[in-house]
């Protein structure tokens, strides 16, 4: 089972229909133990970074690092993918999973924020998480915010320079755009995570 | 590079896709599910069903509409219309909504902009504004309608875009009540006064009658999106064939859609 945490901070509804769709069984949750027991975890996300410190006083956050602590691949949307990060600038003090390095900042004042709508990916080859998606397809973003460039990036875009689009490493997978969202090229990847 | 989204619009009346001219006058044209499915295949960037009638009928019909619409449905989904309360677009989002627009209530209490963009974030909030041109006097100005364009509000369309954004809307759908379902091109001089006013995207609405009007309103009207209903629905063209024309102008557009 494939568990969605909800943690209260927008609307899971689109996410949880185009895994059905793909025909994996999903629920969306806010019980840390059903987070404990899922086979794959998906912290989606809308909303504010600072949404994320539900997380903790609900118990998930125990559960999510306890989960990718035992190997459970775990995949961030969004804000879900800033919080695998230290921190954000949208929210000083807010701690982030930290596994990967760095703080997310807000678009630099020359580009309209925020990002919303189709825009392009540069696919590096090797990712699990895109594997099958053409290197250049077009994606479905909405944020003000972005992930620093890490070593760990497998996707960038360039909206106000170059920023990830999507990183990867082992068991985990980040993406700032909505795959729910993003038609085929978007079904193609939640597809590949739930068969990793 | 951030593409300009051609975005299909589905006006839903008891349950049925209708297009009006001005508002009224309405065609019968088909099922919201399927359409929806229909122009999403096509190559459309977003779907938009907005519920002409639901102001004042009942709000089933609506639901069970964007239920099925967004069951297979992986672009962005708008629901709009006769949307009153936090518990009104909450019942559109369980239904598979991705973005909820707001219209008169929104007008008649800002405060539900910041309420639902709290829950949902501002993303999911589009403050639909219908707009009329007013008479000449010094300079172009543009009166903010209500209630399905039937009501004049006596507000600037600029100072209420200004408004509506710092109460946390994400995105502005911009109607011209001049130009709306009468194929002579969207209102650029509106559009590129409502992008100058606002930070936000703005998506314009309202005329369009063939390519060449888009290729306009994203250059000349500076516009980030074009909504567009009546051409799609009568088969003037397909979206896959308007796109082929922006890019051939050298406008950016999701491609291959």
């Amino acid at each position: 089972m494939i568990a969605i945490v909800d943690y209260r901070a927008g609307n899971l509804v689109s996410v949880k229909k185009a895994v059905d769709h793909l025909g994996f069984p999903c629920a969306i949750t806010s019980d840390p133990d059903v987070v404990e027991r899922a086979e794959k975890v998906i912290g989606p996300g809308v909303g504010h970074f600072a949404a994320t410190s539900a997380l903790d006083e609900s118990g998930l956050r125990a559960a999510i690092t306890s989960a990718i602590g035992r190997q459970i691949p775990f995949f961030g949307i969004c804000v879900g993918m800033q919080w695998m990060f230290d921190s954000s600038e949208e929210a000083p003090g807010v701690r982030g999973l930290a596994v990967f390095a760095g703080q997310c900042s807000h678009f630099p004042p020359e580009v309209k924020s925020p990002h919303v709508g189709w825009n392009q990916l540069e696919i590096k080859d090797g990712s699990r998480l895109l594997r099958g998606v053409p290197s250049d397809a077009f994606v479905y973003f909405t944020h003000s915010y972005r992930a620093p460039l890490v070593a760990d990036t497998v996707a960038c875009c360039d909206y106000g320079g170059a920023f990830p689009a999507a990183v990867e490493r082992d068991h985990l997978f980040g993406v700032q755009f909505h795959p729910e969202k993003s038609g085929d090229a978007g079904l193609a990847m939640l597809e590949n995570f739930c068969r990793i | 590079m951030l593409t300009k989204r051609i975005i299909a619009c589905l006006d839903v009346d008891a349950g049925r896709v209708v297009k009006g001219v001005k508002f009224l006058n309405l065609r019968d044209a088909g099922d919201p599910a399927e359409l929806a499915a229909a122009h999403s295949r096509a190559g459309a960037d977003e779907i938009v069903l907005l519920d002409i009638s639901a102001t004042h009928q009942n709000r089933a019909i609506l639901l069970d509409a964007v239920r099925r619409a967004a069951r297979e449905l992986f672009v962005p989904f708008t629901v709009g219309g006769g949307i009153r309360s936090l518990e009104d677009a909450a019942a559109v989002f369980d239904a598979g909504a991705d973005k909820i627009s707001i219209n008169s209530a929104a007008l008649a209490d800002p405060t539900l902009i910041t309420r639902i963009a709290e829950r949902y974030g501002s993303q999911a909030v589009i403050v639909a504004v219908d707009a009329k041109r007013l008479p000449d006097g010094n300079g172009a100005r543009w009166e903010v309608r209500a209630a399905g364009g039937r009501k004049p509000t006596g507000r600037d369309a600029l100072e209420w875009v200004r408004e509506a954004e710092s109460c946390g809307a994400g995105e502005f759908l911009l109607t011209s009540m001049d130009r709306d379902g009468t194929g002579i091109g969207f209102d650029c001089e509106m559009t590129a006064a409502v992008v100058g006013a606002t930070s936000i995207p703005v998506i314009a609405s309202g005329g369009a009658g063939g390519p060449e009007h888009f290729v306009t309103v994203f250059r000349e009207g500076r516009a980030d999106a074009a909504l567009a209903a009546s051409i799609f629905h009568f088969g003037l063209n397909s979206v896959a064939e308007l796109k082929q024309q922006l890019r051939a102008a050298g406008i950016p557009v999701r491609w291959p859609c």
